[in-house]
């Protein structure tokens, strides 16, 4: 990128973009960064800021500023893991579906239309009363209600290249299914499903970061944004803003993407203004 | 005889919603049959006795075929019976009562205030497309839509209740408080929901005024000399409803759902509050009992919104 490039950007998407990649580096170095250990009981109970503890520590004593350091790594990491996995299963059927058509297109659609007709935190709490509550099914439970966003798009968009000549010809030519989706329509959508990445992510985190608020998510000792919130909620009626401080960082983090969203939507369409 | 084609999409529009309905109940029943190995054990964990873990399969009723379950538990909801509660033995229609009253109170109460706003607000972003007014309202929406309810939520708590005590941090409504205290009581929870879906609904609302206002009849009016006021209501409006319907239902329907984690942070005793404590003692009947009301009144707003846009549509309506 250019300098010419970078003065035309949006400042609210350049902002964006740092605090994305801040993000990022923090969750990659958090040992190094942090000055205690995730789960490491350094001093007592609701020590005040400043001194030894940046931000204080929490009810167990934990260091609140490493915790919330180590948040990136944690929080951000499983709703990536997350993210991924509901884009691998939906884009998978959803090239399936317009590839196949007829009856294996109706079926899945329909299943799809029956999973997005319940709202995804009822349907999501229903899930984890049955299963339980661990990591993994969280991830998979999330994974399976974002995966039918991600479908609908996949199918949309990958219909209307289906009908193209070129994938015509592709399939004349003796082309298997599996060549022509991979080489000639996976790579004609990927634009829309670059832009649904940022924001299926957004989502993700902030399901997941929800359900750890409710404490049925990532569960303690981790140390996850959402759950900080939730163990530090009651200091806010004494006027302290702990609970704020992860709440505030999940925050910032989607605002930043939804800023970056918001400006590659705007120059995919083409418009000036 | 033809019928009336309102008549016939209507009709058409009930039977689907009712279909959905019936899906819905078989998806939140045969749930639990995916769970692998054994219900009962799984909840009770590793150290349940085997004559305790014969006690929770008989009360849940696992030790019959689950299709016979389910038929049973269809036909208690048919006559409002909702079964029993594994926490307290309670009757569950009896404690979702109260709860969905509280949670459809607070909804109204929030929609009441967002709705117009919203729509107001969206309105004259659309018409000023572009100007510091729209950008402003774009930035601070798209803020608000990405900031997490309980984030919100505390702010407003911190800033309104513990800084300059102004109204209630807790939304204890009392049994017997009039219409007056519970309003106040629950302006907080109720202010919350009103800043995020009004954010949600502005700019869907926007969205759909500018698609609109970019039709060619739209053009063909200007073109033809109609006043700026007369191409807004006479051609935009009727043909506007139908979107802005939706847009209002969709948030409707996201109210009913966001208020659980805002139930939450203010201890309001509603539906939400009580699903996410059900699911903390893995009462499953409730979880399926208050999953099915949540699904049930996000149909019934969908389906409300997909009558009203058949209804005022404008090509719907004139005669053939």
């Amino acid at each position: 990128m250019d300098l010419h490039a970078v003065k035309s950007t949006p400042p609210t998407a350049l902002f964006g973009m740092a605090v994305i990649l801040l993000v990022a580096l923090t969750g990659l170095f958090a040992p190094f960064i942090a000055p205690y250990g995730e789960t490491e009981v350094v001093g007592l109970g609701f020590e005040p800021w400043g001194g030894d503890y940046l931000l204080g520590t929490d009810s167990l004593g934990r260091d609140i500023a490493s915790r919330l350091i180590f948040g990136a790594r944690n929080s951000v990491g499983i709703a990536l893991a997350t993210t991924v996995l509901a884009f691998l299963a939906g884009t998978a059927l959803g090239l399936l579906a317009a590839g196949l058509g007829g009856w294996t297109d109706q079926i899945l659609a329909r299943l799809i239309d029956l999973l997005i007709s319940i709202p995804s935190l009822v349907f999501a709490l229903l899930l984890l009363s049955i299963f339980g509550t661990s990591i993994p099914m969280l991830v998979l439970i999330v994974a399976v209600l974002e995966m039918t966003r991600v479908f609908r798009l996949t199918r949309a968009v990958a219909m209307d290249v289906a009908v193209m000549d070129y994938v015509e010809a592709a399939r004349l030519r003796g082309e298997g299914l599996f060549w022509v989706l991979r080489r000639e329509v996976l790579p004609n959508i990927t634009a829309p499903l670059v832009a649904e990445f940022g924001l299926r992510f957004c989502f993700v985190f902030l399901a997941i970061s929800a359900l750890s608020f409710l404490g049925l998510g990532i569960q303690q000792p981790t140390a996850d944004w959402g759950s900080m919130v939730r163990d530090t909620a009651q200091l806010i009626t004494f006027g302290e803003v702990v609970p704020l401080l992860p709440a505030g960082c999940i925050a910032l983090l989607t605002v930043s993407i939804n800023f970056v969203v918001d400006w590659m939507l705007h120059r995919a369409s083409g418009l000036e203004d | 005889m033809r019928m009336h084609p309102l008549l016939t999409m209507t009709l058409q529009r009930l039977g689907f919603g009712l279909l959905t309905l019936f899906a819905i109940t078989l998806l939140i029943f045969f749930a639990i049959e995916l769970l692998p190995g054994d219900l009962a054990q799984e909840v009770l964990g590793q150290s349940a006795t085997p004559e305790t873990v014969a006690a929770f399969r008989e009360r849940l009723g696992l030790d019959q075929p689950p299709v016979q379950r389910y038929l049973a538990w269809l036909g208690g909801i048919a006559q409002g019976d909702l079964g029993t509660s594994l926490a307290n033995g309670r009757e569950i229609a009896g404690l979702l009562g109260a709860r969905l009253g509280n949670t459809l109170f607070l909804a109204a109460y929030a929609a009441a205030i967002a709705v117009p706003l919203a729509l107001v607000l969206g309105l004259l972003a659309a018409l000023y497309r572009g100007s510091w007014f729209d950008r402003t309202v774009n930035v601070a929406t798209l803020s608000s839509i990405s900031f997490p309810e309980y984030f919100v939520a505390y702010i407003l708590m911190l800033l309104l209740s513990v800084k300059w005590g102004l109204f209630p941090s807790i939304a204890d409504i009392g049994p017997d408080a009039g219409l007056g205290t519970m309003l106040y009581r629950t302006f907080l929870p109720a202010l919350t929901l009103v800043l995020v879906v009004t954010a949600h609904m502005m700019r869907m609302t926007r969205a759909a005024i500018i698609n609109l206002l970019a039709q060619p009849y739209i053009e063909m009016a200007r073109l033809k000399g109609a006043s700026p006021m007369r191409v807004i209501l006479r051609h935009a409006l009727p043909n506007a409803l139908a979107p802005i319907i939706n847009v209002v239902a969709l948030n409707l329907a996201y109210l009913v759902t966001g208020v659980v984690i805002v139930e939450v942070v203010f201890v309001y005793p509603g539906l939400g509050q009580l699903m996410v404590d059900s699911v903390t003692t893995r009462d499953i009947p409730l979880v399926q009992a208050c999953c099915l009301v949540f699904a049930g009144i996000y149909i019934l707003l969908n389906l409300c919104a997909d009558l009203l846009a058949i209804a005022t549509n404008p090509r719907l309506m004139s005669r053939r």
